[in-house]
């Protein structure tokens, strides 16, 4: 098997295969926010929308919640849960500041600033560590 | 012959595309961004190349989890703005050069790069705004343009030092084409950011200066540096950085940097710019 040393990186889900195999449908169902009718169809009823889908019902529930974490940690990768956002009208710097459980301002201020701080965040290790 | 005279990377930042599209580039926010750039608007209007092939990633617009293409070469004759989901970018067509474009699937194949051969495809930002940066907003695009996308959204992407072997192997591929061309290889994507998860918002100045240092100097031990590091360091979203390798590989060994630009923040990203010459023959 293929180490993945990456799980060690804190607060980041890499979309791997084992991700792929898990979201294909999550993702698939995101891909269809594309067109026009089908952000339509979703809105006017998410459940029945979603039920079109082979998705699990945890996937779906993620997606009724907007648990944008939710999703990327159940096979969502980004840029296909951002559709749903665009689908929302929310922009990514609004979902980035939910993912990463912070209110819009604190995150565009902490942009401005010059972004989150690589130190602490490199490692898993180097976090228990303190 | 054709050739390949100069070398340009940047970030391609959505946001970037928007603010131009909706009349904001003037803006506090932009002014700074946009002002990194005025220089290369000036170089790339007096250079004139007849064809870029741009390196840069399709962000499942034109590609979904259906065909995940390590390496797709455009080849159409001309590729429309994708809609990703807010109508396409109010930006003209591309226009493609096919003759070079399947000379270089061609090349390539032959020189054991397995490239996709697309013949319909739209573009997303991740094409448009690097055009946008350095053309600013024409009625049309001044030069054709091949599309050269590389996957770095499924896990995992291409590795640097095949990136940078590609772009060895466009430049063999290019000075083998017969008609007279000016060539650009554009390498897009990047710098340090992360958009996804908890750890979102990941800025790392020191990393991203030290490759823009490194990518020009030092290809070869750039070429070497893991996924691992990338993801670490500069974001599980910065690991686009790998297509600035695939131009850096198209150029010589020694190359003179005419332009470099850094900027923090592009909305959740790090913006970075080069402009690099080949010597003079």
């Amino acid at each position: 098997m293929i180490e993945k040393p990456y799980h060690d990186v804190p607060g980041t889900i890499l979309f791997d295969a084992e991700q792929s195999r898990l979201g294909y449908h999550l993702n698939m169902f995101c891909m269809a926010l594309m067109k026009a009718e089908n952000r339509e169809a979703f809105k006017a009823d998410q459940r029945v929308f979603l039920d079109r889908y082979p998705m699990t019902e945890a996937q779906k529930q993620s997606v009724l919640d907007r648990d944008w974490n939710g999703m990327l940690a159940l096979g969502g990768n980004i840029y296909f849960t951002s559709k749903i956002a665009a689908t929302d009208g929310l922009s990514f710097q609004q979902i980035a500041a939910i993912m990463s459980g912070v209110s819009q301002p604190e995150y565009a201020a902490m942009m401005l600033a010059g972004g989150r701080s690589i130190e602490g965040n490199r490692s898993k290790k180097e976090q228990t560590r303190g | 012959m054709a050739k390949i005279t100069a070398g340009v990377a940047t970030s391609h930042v959505p946001a970037i595309g928007a603010a131009l599209d909706s009349g904001k580039s003037g803006d506090d926010y932009w002014a700074p961004l946009f002002a990194g750039y005025a220089f290369s608007k000036e170089w790339i209007a007096r250079e004139k190349p007849d064809v870029i092939i741009l390196v840069y990633n399709d962000h499942a617009s034109a590609f979904s989890l259906e065909l995940i293409p390590t390496f797709a070469i455009g080849c159409a004759e001309e590729f429309s703005p994708a809609d990703e989901g807010w109508g396409p970018r109010p930006v003209p067509k591309v226009i493609g050069h096919p003759a070079l474009a399947w000379h270089l699937a061609e090349s390539l194949i032959l020189d054991e790069f397995d490239m996709t051969i697309v013949n319909r495809m739209d573009v997303d930002h991740g094409l448009t705004v690097p055009l946008s940066l350095m053309f600013g907003q024409p009625e049309a695009w001044p030069c054709k343009v091949i599309p050269l996308a590389v996957n770095v959204v499924q896990y995992p992407p291409p590795s640097g030092k095949r990136c940078f072997d590609l772009g060895k192997a466009i430049a063999r591929a290019v000075e083998s084409f017969p008609e007279d061309l000016k060539v650009m290889v554009f390498g897009t994507g990047g710098m340090s950011h992360q958009l996804q998860g908890p750890r979102a918002g990941l800025i790392n100045k020191d990393h991203d200066n030290a490759f823009l240092d490194r990518i020009v100097s030092d290809p070869v031990a750039q070429s070497k540096v893991a996924h691992l590091d990338y993801v670490r360091e500069a974001g599980s979203e910065g690991i686009e950085l790998v297509m600035w390798m695939v131009m850096r590989g198209a150029l010589h060994e020694t190359v003179r940097q005419v332009h470099r630009f850094y900027h923090v923040p592009a909305s959740n990203t790090a913006v970075g710019h080069l402009i690099l010459e080949n010597p003079e023959p």
